[in-house]
């Protein structure tokens, strides 16, 4: 049994070797969607190769989920995925001023503040 | 701590070291990224889990510590199965040989969940869901390549059959496996065995393989320390830089 390793052995390819490559021989990517813990939303994180779903999903495992807590991941094939074109973003523009739909446009936290306000007091 | 149990450590820890090792030489040599990624992970598993036993055996049965045990010790001493031993070669008999032992691995830790010795029952729920994911991943690749096209398939069927007998010296007794069955530290190689042919053969079924020939003489010697002409040379290369300066602190 001869190793793979470069320091022994280097793969010498013949010389008549030409690969051609078909539509679908290669493999296909798949798109993961991480989940931090249960409940979570599942955040897309970025793709892999892979043969098929299952092992998509285990590549995805070492790739994406190494480092942080994962409860959960979904993988789906990138083709699967319906997008925008860039050169139509201007559809994400707002013509006139709509700051009320904006999170920020809530005044939520003086609300908040104020209504803790009247807890502490009311212990008191 | 028995001698028996000692040697049950020992023969344990030197298989995912030397399993560890021999994988790890494939980082960076991969089929392609994502799996160069997996493998190599896996390995990093398997010397963790080498590391944890070895430990063991330096707290338990005041033996060197895990490092030295590893780095330093005789190589005559090492009683990993030649299986693990053996150079790498092509990816499907590193991918064959890592299905044939995970799954034992599996199996083996999934006893150990009883065994009377506690750090070992202890060890085994903590690595549970590490041996899954090993044996998630070979079986995935076991599937996809056996039921892939012609070649595939031959190729896996002969790394199946080149790495079979091997895979049965995994189950070699040593000295003092009567009294480990007998004080419930483990149940035995060959019942380990029995479950591993039960669980194996659906799967191999499954990628459209051939059991191979179960009459087949195993190959024995690592429990006994013998070794292939592999094994030093593979040493050697492990403790090149270590042994340059043994008291170097990391």
């Amino acid at each position: 049994m001869k190793s793979f390793d470069p320091r022994i052995n280097r793969i010498q390819p013949a010389e008549d070797t030409t690969t051609e490559m078909k539509a679908g021989e290669s493999w296909i990517t798949f798109e993961v969607f991480h989940q931090k813990k249960r409940g979570d939303q599942h955040i897309h994180v970025g793709s892999v190769h892979a043969a098929n779903a299952t092992q998509a999903l285990l590549f995805a495992k070492e790739q994406y989920a190494r480092r942080l807590p994962c409860a959960n991941m979904w993988v789906a094939p990138t083709d699967a995925i319906t997008s925008f074109a860039y050169s139509d973003d201007d559809i994400f523009t707002t013509a006139t001023e709509k700051d009320y739909r904006e999170a920020g446009g809530f005044k939520v936290r003086d609300k908040i503040n104020a209504f803790k306000k009247t807890l502490t007091e009311n212990q008191k | 701590m028995k001698q028996g149990t000692i040697n049950f450590i020992f023969k344990t820890a030197d298989d995912s070291f030397i399993f560890g090792h021999r994988n790890s030489e494939w980082t960076g040599l991969g089929p392609f990224i994502e799996e160069d990624i997996a493998f190599a992970s896996m390995a990093q598993d398997k010397i963790g889990h080498a590391w944890v036993l070895y430990k063991m055996l330096n707290e338990h049965a005041g033996l060197d510590d895990a490092e030295k045990l590893a780095f330093y010790r005789d190589i005559n001493d090492f009683r990993c199965a030649h299986l693990l031993e053996l150079p790498n070669g092509e990816y499907d008999f590193s991918l064959v040989r890592h299905f044939l032992f995970d799954e034992a691995e599996f199996l083996r830790y999934d006893l150990l969940l009883n065994s009377s010795f506690a750090p070992l029952a202890h060890m085994a729920k903590k690595f549970k869901g590490e041996l899954k994911y090993h044996t998630m991943h070979a079986e995935s690749f076991l599937i996809q390549l056996g039921q892939g096209n012609a070649d595939s398939n031959t190729r896996m069927q002969k790394a199946l059959e080149a790495a079979f007998p091997y895979a049965l010296g995994l189950f070699e007794s040593y000295e003092g496996e009567n009294e480990v069955i007998a004080d419930a530290v483990f149940p035995g190689e060959e019942i380990l065995k029995n479950k591993w042919l039960e669980r194996i053969a659906p799967i191999i079924e499954q990628a459209n393989l051939k059991m191979p020939d179960l009459s087949t003489q195993p190959v024995f010697g690592g429990r006994q320390k013998q070794h292939t002409e592999h094994f030093a040379p593979m040493m050697h290369e492990m403790r090149e830089v270590s042994s340059t300066d043994p008291n170097a602190t990391w």
